[in-house]
């Protein structure tokens, strides 16, 4: 029993970061009706941004809570100006096309931040550790018979606060009211006076910057930076994101975290480490075969 | 003094010519009427007008200025509003937050306030039903709230796409008389409409659009009472029954 609640807790931070990765396919799915491939990689450069800062800054400073928030806010920055580039240049010119040449699109985009990442200039091939820039990064809290890395605390914190700011965003305020204006129909946002392009651009850039804090949160918690390690994370918030409904924020949220824990569990099971990936997989056959609409995904009923 | 002014406009889809060479006027005041089968066209040219779709040629002019291929979030903020065809209200957003999103140009609050008020006023049965999501209500309900969310922008000129699209003729009659409320509290409308009797009792002048082409121009009570209209759009069952 205190092993599956632990391993329920570890689950808990793993799919807190697939909950923010998750956010960011589903709000741009909402409104613009495609999986952007891309957003894994996004998520990479996030923790490769960290690393870069958290390197320089740790020439002449010391390791702190504070310098943990620089990293994350300047990884949210060049993340958030990626994400509103890869619209501009990448998607926007398609508008109005196929959806699959956007798709198709997105997965050159994906391969290009690949392969240039690995270029010596920018990261280059090999991996590298994230240097510790969070203290207590390896602190434990003991409570009764558990053991709570204050990591997974803080990655389950940042995630909460994150989602509240976002919803509460996304619900009262105006630009929230845009966007979820043009998840609806662009057309009709458009001749309420909203701007579609700038609400697209926006969603590109909220999503881009949870998919920041998400890599350098995923870097904190395992060390190991490199121009591929978009790829399984990106993967499996994608399902996540399926598995929740997709356009849905919480649906995200949800379907990340029980991602994470199914996943953890699996992984915990005598000789099931080595399935752990395979479970994201079966569990979008799964939703797809029972419920493609997804946990909290509706089927909009239109009256005509 | 002509508010809108369309000049020799053709769009396309593609290979497909929807408008060909279609000019028109609205004149400031007026309800102007464009009737016609459906696949006319007729959804094309307000859509063209509103900037939704880009002219392959042609001219319109909205007060005097060129509006042709300019995003539809700018022309809206120039005081032309578009109630779409089909109501395409915010489903899951409340009555009030789709009236909001109608204002969404707007900044003064009270004045906002008070166009919302108007809105009810005009259709009280919205005022019911403000914090209900918009999905829930009636056709007629839902298009009483497209015309009154188009109303928040605070229009000089409005368009108006089949208001009677499946909707019962009792429902049909009240909105069109409060569409004339409208127009006499100083909203110009051009109005598309495939009820071509009912459209011809209100407004001023029509226009009949063929396959993307302009057949017939006049005043309303010429066009009703025209032989060729009476026989392609006012067919003896035709008058009361809209389609859709």
């Amino acid at each position: 029993m205190i092993e599956l609640l632990q391993q329920l807790i570890n689950g808990l931070s793993l799919g807190a970061i697939y909950a923010l990765v998750a956010i960011g396919y589903t709000m741009v799915y909402g409104v613009l009706r495609f999986i952007n491939f891309a957003h894994g990689d996004v998520f990479m450069v996030g923790a490769v941004t960290g690393l870069y800062v958290a390197n320089v800054y740790l020439k002449d400073g010391e390791p702190s809570t504070l310098a943990f928030f620089l990293v994350l806010i300047c990884a949210m920055l060049v993340c958030g100006v990626l994400g509103f580039v890869i619209e501009l240049l990448a998607y926007r010119p398609l508008r109005g096309r196929p959806r699959l040449t956007v798709l198709i699109t997105a997965i050159g985009v994906s391969l290009f931040l690949e392969y240039s990442f690995q270029h010596k200039a920018i990261f280059g091939p090999n991996a590298r550790a994230f240097p510790p820039i969070l203290p207590w990064v390896d602190s434990i809290a003991i409570v009764g018979d558990l053991l709570i890395f204050w990591i997974d605390v803080l990655v389950v914190g940042v995630t909460v606060v994150l989602t509240i700011a976002l919803s509460a965003m996304i619900k009262f305020t105006k630009v929230g009211m845009a966007i979820r204006a043009v998840s609806y129909n662009s057309d009709t946002a458009a001749l309420m006076g909203i701007n579609a392009n700038r609400a697209i651009s926006l969603t590109f850039v909220v999503g881009s910057m949870l998919a920041a804090v998400a890599g350098v949160l995923w870097a904190c918690k395992y060390p190991n930076v490199h121009p591929l390690m978009g790829l399984m994370p990106g993967i499996k918030a994608f399902v996540a994101a399926v598995l929740g409904g997709i356009g849905s924020i919480h649906g995200a949220v949800l379907g990340g975290l029980l991602l994470g824990m199914v996943e953890t569990l699996v992984g915990g099971l005598e000789g099931g480490s080595q399935y752990k990936d395979a479970v994201a997989f079966v569990v979008l056959i799964i939703m797809l075969l029972l419920r493609p609409s997804g946990l909290l995904g509706q089927t909009l009923h239109e009256k005509v | 003094m002509t508010i809108l002014s369309i000049r020799n406009l053709c769009v396309s889809y593609g290979a497909i010519q929807a408008i060909r060479d279609v000019s028109l006027d609205v004149r400031k005041g007026e309800i102007v009427t464009l009737i016609g089968a459906n696949g006319a066209g007729k959804t094309t040219l307000l859509r063209t007008i509103s900037g939704l779709l880009k002219p392959a040629r042609g001219e319109i002019s909205f007060l005097d200025r060129q509006i042709a291929g300019i995003a539809p979030h700018r022309i809206v903020m120039m005081g032309l509003s578009h109630s779409p065809e089909g109501r395409q209200v915010f489903a899951n957003l409340t009555v009030r937050e789709n009236l909001l999103l109608g204002a969404y140009q707007q900044t003064d609050r009270q004045q906002i306030a008070a166009r919302m008020e108007r809105v009810f006023e005009l259709f009280p049965v919205l005022d019911k039903r403000r914090h209900q999501p918009s999905g829930t209500l009636s056709g007629g309900e839902q298009q009483m709230l497209a015309i009154g969310r188009a109303l928040m922008a605070k229009p000089s000129l409005l368009l108006l796409d089949e208001p009677s699209l499946g909707l019962a003729p009792i429902i049909v009659r009240k909105i069109f008389q409060i569409i004339r409320q409208i127009n006499e509290e100083g909203v110009t409308i051009l109005l598309v409409e495939q009820n071509a009797h009912m459209a011809l009792q209100i407004a001023d002048r029509g226009y009949v659009l063929q396959t993307g082409q302009i057949i017939l121009q006049d005043s309303a009570s010429n066009l009703l009472n025209s032989p060729q209209v009476k026989a392609a759009y006012l067919g003896s069952e035709a008058s009361e029954e809209s389609e859709g």
